[in-house]
């Protein structure tokens, strides 16, 4: 409850710093809608030589591109920004005015940052979610949706369990920016399902860089293919990311000294 | 000509310290190079599985020849100045530049040479691995191959030259975030990294064949796994000098009127 709490005020004070730029509103609109152009037309250029892919159809293939903006966007949102802010605290010894406040510093650190008008990002997604889903509508039980809030869940604790370890690392490196671009490399691949790529990229993308549960798992939900199994093993990734993560983070603060004067 | 050699000599020595100082975000910067190529060569691949083997004469074999002969060319022609001025108008790093007294576009230009030929010794062993994961076929007759140097270097050249007159638009709007991406979301569907130009749909491919962007990555690949005949490559030079020239000729007109524009800002 307190958690919800601190987020609002701190979305709340996102959406004041950014609604001075409201300029940067359209600029964002333009980029987010550029960018799933981009993606929307690589899959046309693609389905217009064939009709499946990996024995994926081109509304199923739609569906994850909705889910693969969904999480973009939340990772942009809140995850990226904030954890980005941190890393730059613990070498400028801001991190100090965050330690001392009385709520817990995990939590603090996560959400310290709303960038309001990557909003954009996710509410498109949904938009192109709903419209993947639209061809492939008839298809859909309530069991699959079921399966692909879980998956969904199971992939976003995972994918922000996987930034924390990454953040953590700041504690004893200085300069990390340039890990976080792997993420971002690894990441676009998300844009196609899995099924696609080599055996050894596949285990990377799964294991290395958690892009996989992220998307392709709740799509594959979404398209029923998704069997029990996969699906217990992606919430129980999470749930282990979600511990090694916290335990790593109490690790790294019993090693943060303070870098102010 | 022997100042300008010694301003390249001196510029290079500069670059290279540089480059081996921070090796581990340049090995990053790498696999932002490789990725995109693996990940449209899987996909392509999977295309032709679903379509019996092949399609349009690209079996998997084929596609990875093609991919990984692009992941060099993108390579070799990238440049980053379309994001570093921006940089540079916003912290006022120009004022620095612009007080040298040669063109900055000599500095920009050592600086790049420089950071790709120290990446080569990464860029090619991870290509080597690929070949061997991905098993290319290449049969191409010796006489492409001879001109796919030249190719190479035109395509540079252009590239090079018609990103950094882009990248002077940051003179004039702050907002170059803007320009930077339809650019690059234009030359990423024309240039054949999206998919070979042969396969793209009809309309598509006329606009390749009409832009600047073909000619900067496509050609020489296309070049190199001898996919062309004699007249398409006569075509394929003689369009990468008229955009060159062109685009030389647009850089010279805009660069005085960009310098009385700038007004420094920063330090």
């Amino acid at each position: 409850m307190q958690s919800l709490r601190i987020f609002w005020v701190f979305a709340k004070l996102g959406f004041q710093n950014e609604a001075a730029y409201r300029a940067n509103f359209w600029v964002q609109i333009f980029e987010s809608v550029l960018n799933i152009g981009w993606a929307l037309a690589a899959v046309g250029i693609v389905f217009a030589r064939t009709d499946t892919l990996a024995g994926w159809r081109a509304g199923e293939l739609v569906a994850l591109l909705g889910v693969y903006f969904v999480v973009y966007g939340a990772i942009q949102i809140v995850i990226a920004p904030s954890l980005t802010k941190f890393m730059e605290d613990v070498r400028t010894g801001a991190l100090d005015f965050t330690l001392v406040k009385p709520a817990d510093s995990q939590l603090l650190v996560s959400l310290s940052e709303v960038r309001v008008w990557k909003l954009v990002d996710l509410v498109l997604g949904l938009a192109i979610l709903a419209s993947g889903l639209g061809r492939i509508a008839a298809e859909i039980g309530a069991l699959e949706a079921l399966g692909f809030l879980v998956a969904l869940g199971a992939g976003a604790l995972t994918v922000y369990g996987f930034w924390m370890l990454l953040a953590t690392c700041a504690f004893w490196f200085v300069r990390l920016e340039n890990v976080l671009m792997i993420f971002w490399n690894m990441y676009q691949a998300g844009r196609w399902p899995l099924d696609v790529y080599p055996r050894w990229l596949r285990w990377t993308l799964t294991g290395l860089v958690p892009v996989a549960l992220a998307v392709t798992v709740p799509a594959e939900a979404l398209a029923g293919r998704l069997s029990a199994g996969n699906l217990a093993l992606a919430c129980a990734v999470a749930l282990v990311i979600s511990c090694v993560s916290r335990w790593f983070w109490k690790l790294g603060l019993r090693r943060y000294s303070g870098a102010s004067a | 000509m022997s100042f300008l050699r010694e301003l390249y000599l001196a510029f290079w020595r500069v670059a290279i310290a540089i480059e081996l100082q921070y090796r581990a975000s340049s090995a990053i910067w790498l696999l932002g190079v490789v990725v995109e190529p693996v990940i449209y060569l899987a996909v392509w691949s999977a295309v032709a599985e679903a379509q019996g083997g092949e399609i349009g004469g690209f079996g998997p074999h084929e596609f990875a020849a093609y991919y990984l002969v692009l992941t060099l060319v993108n390579q070799v022609t990238q440049g980053w100045h379309m994001w570093e001025f921006q940089f540079r108008v916003q912290q006022g790093q120009f004022s620095f530049l612009l007080l040298r007294p040669v063109h900055p576009i000599h500095g920009d230009l050592a600086e790049n040479l420089a950071h790709k030929a120290v990446m080569q010794v990464v860029l090619l062993p991870v290509l080597g691995a690929l070949a061997l994961v991905f098993a290319p076929r290449f049969d191409a007759d010796p006489w492409s191959l001879a001109l796919f140097l030249p190719a190479l270097a035109l395509a540079f050249a252009l590239r090079f030259v018609v990103e950094w007159t882009l990248a002077l638009a940051c003179f004039w709007t702050t907002r170059i975030m803007a320009v930077n991406q339809t650019y690059f979301a234009v030359l990423f569907f024309l240039s054949g990294r999206v998919a070979p130009v042969e396969l793209l749909p009809e309309y598509v491919r006329f606009a390749a064949d009409a832009l600047p962007f073909r000619w900067m990555i496509a050609f020489p690949v296309e070049l190199a796994l001898g996919r062309l005949s004699p007249a398409q490559i006569a075509t394929g030079f003689a369009a990468q000098s008229v955009w060159l020239a062109v685009a030389a000729l647009g850089l010279t007109a805009l660069w005085p009127r960009a310098l009385r524009r700038f007004s420094a800002v920063g330090t």
